[in-house]
């Protein structure tokens, strides 16, 4: 190996493979690396495919990728200990093609977005780890493999190589994550017949709900906790900031906040009979526009989870992956084409892409949402609380006269938090989510 | 929560391919851990329990479970006593599903 390419791809994730399809389609000599023992067996996820980021680069995806439902529901509860008061979105618009987004599981998944990228033209190579960045001077001119002769050389390089970022911090293009700029998340997929999934979601074949639910099921911490549908088996899980999950009190480990989230008695009826069949953590970068790296230098480009590239507020990130992926090999395209070279100023390009898009743009209207419900566990521990009780008080029929009960709901608000809490929890989440 | 949840059952349902006696993480100097960290947080933060406290206050590791989430790595920040690589290419944890 040592051949010289137009492009080398770290990572063949959502990002990896957006990147390394759109330059090999354009006719660039690609080769992308990939870890895993094939394209996914690395790669962890919810998993909500959007559709929107995949069709501006495969059209024509849904006649053949690997697709589990389109979600036709979307379901948000705000849990207590026993209970949960939700809202519901269902809507027969989600039911007419083209499908807006769909469940995926992504070692298929990323599996069949590989063979796309063979069918572009790229090389891609498994089960080898790239251990460092080839440097000439201050330049990034290839990578260094875990297999004999591994040096391989390229104008430019993408590092797709995940949230870990090994590759970038090693290099020094940034340091290291900081704990309250990811969450840690785990979750399992439990098998079961597809008709007792559409029973208890009400839906029929294809059709699918997603439940996002916060609140006591992360033992106070900042997190929220997922359910998704799939053909036959459903994905739960739940998610914290590491820097919670580090400082709790209680020590509770990751598994131990998912096996009570799966005994809760409005969860447990949902997922009876389930079968197991794997366990999952992963790092998700949540530090949002303000922990998004320098994303470009002399013969790079960083995308997906390496860049920090993930909307949490909206629960997005392999939309943003693909984007990112997309945009930084137009760059290198473009970067070809004018013959100038690949230094940073050639490169510079895809900085400016990525801010005329909805990734930067969305980003950035939420730079101060992650401090937000950072500095305030109330969010995740009072509110419930208090909602939940609030829904009890005034829907058991005692003999107690509404009047009375709203007196009594306003005051266990006021005793939990003062008025000037309310007010400014109030004016908080408006500034952050204007 | 007092809840005892046996997460060896979990990752046996995983596939593994363990690169036997090279382990991708390892503890730098296991004496910081037993004399200066007072949390010892990766024993219960990591998500795969590979860090154990021992009795006699040693924090001891066994990579063979790890679902390479990078958690240990990132919270070890006052010491910085873990050593934190991707497992050779091919080996450690193959998602089936993902």
């Amino acid at each position: 190996m040592s051949e010289k390419f137009d492009v080398i791809v770290v990572g063949a994730g959502p990002s990896g493979n957006a990147a390394a399809y759109t330059a090999a389609k354009a006719g660039l000599s690609v080769l992308q690396i990939e870890r895993g023992e094939y394209p996914g067996s690395k790669n962890v996820q919810g998993a909500i495919l959007y559709a929107n980021a995949l069709e501006q680069i495969i059209p024509d995806f849904r006649e053949d990728a690997p697709l589990e439902r389109h979600i036709i529901e979307q379901r948000m509860w705000v849990l207590d200990d026993e209970s949960f008061v939700g809202t519901h979105f269902r809507s027969d618009d989600y039911n007419k093609p083209p499908y807006n987004r769909y469940t995926i599981i992504r070692a298929q998944f990323d599996k069949w977005f590989s063979s796309k990228v063979k069918e572009a033209g790229a090389l891609v190579i498994c089960e080898t780890t790239v251990d460092s960045l080839i440097m000439d001077g201050d330049q990034v001119v290839g990578v260094r493999c875990d297999r004999q002769g591994g040096e391989v050389f390229a104008d430019v390089v993408i590092l797709a190589d995940g949230v870990n970022s090994t590759l970038a911090r090693k290099a020094g293009f940034h340091g290291e994550i900081q704990a309250g700029n990811v969450a840690l998340a785990v979750k399992e997929i439990l098998f079961m017949p597809q008709e007792t999934i559409e029973a208890r979601f009400n839906v029929k074949d294809e059709e699918g709900v997603v439940i996002e639910m916060f609140g006591k099921i992360t033992d106070g911490l900042m997190g929220t906790g997922f359910l998704y549908t799939n053909k036959d088996s459903i994905t739960l899980g739940v998610g914290c900031m590491l820097s919670d999950f580090k400082g709790n009190p209680n020590r509770t480990s990751p598994y131990t906040m998912l096996e009570k989230m799966k005994a809760h008695p409005s969860i447990a009826p949902m997922i009876a009979g389930g079968e197991m069949k794997e366990y999952c953590a992963h790092l998700i970068p949540e530090g949002g526009f303000h922990a998004v790296p320098k994303t470009f230098g002399n013969g790079w480009m960083i995308v997906g989870d390496s860049g920090g590239f993930v909307n949490a507020v909206h629960r997005e990130g392999s939309n943003l992956a693909m984007t990112t992926g997309r945009l930084a090999a137009e760059t290198a395209i473009a970067a070809k084409a004018a013959g100038k070279g690949f230094k940073a100023k050639q490169l510079a390009g895809y900085k400016a892409a990525l801010d005329e898009s909805f990734v930067m743009k969305d980003l950035h209207k939420y730079r101060d949402m992650p401090s937000v419900f950072h500095d305030n566990s109330q969010f995740f521990t009072t509110y419930p609380e208090l909602v939940n009780r609030a829904a009890r008080t005034m829907l058991t029929v005692d003999g107690i006269d509404k009047k009375t009960k709203e007196k009594e709901i306003f005051s266990s608000f006021r005793k939990s938090r003062s008025l000037a809490g309310l007010a400014g929890d109030a004016f908080k989440l408006w500034r952050a989510f204007r | 929560m007092s809840t005892v949840v046996n997460v060896e059952e979990k990752l046996f349902q995983n596939r593994y391919k363990v690169d036997h006696g090279r382990p991708h993480i390892k503890i730098r100097q296991p004496d910081l851990c037993r004399n200066e960290c007072k949390s010892q947080s990766c024993t219960y933060v990591c998500p795969a329990a590979c860090y154990k406290a021992e009795g006699n206050g040693a924090v001891t590791l066994i990579t063979d479970g790890c679902l390479e989430c990078g958690s240990c790595r990132i919270i070890c920040t006052e010491l910085s006593n873990v050593e934190w690589e991707y497992p050779r290419g091919g080996h450690g944890i193959l998602f089936k599903f993902g």
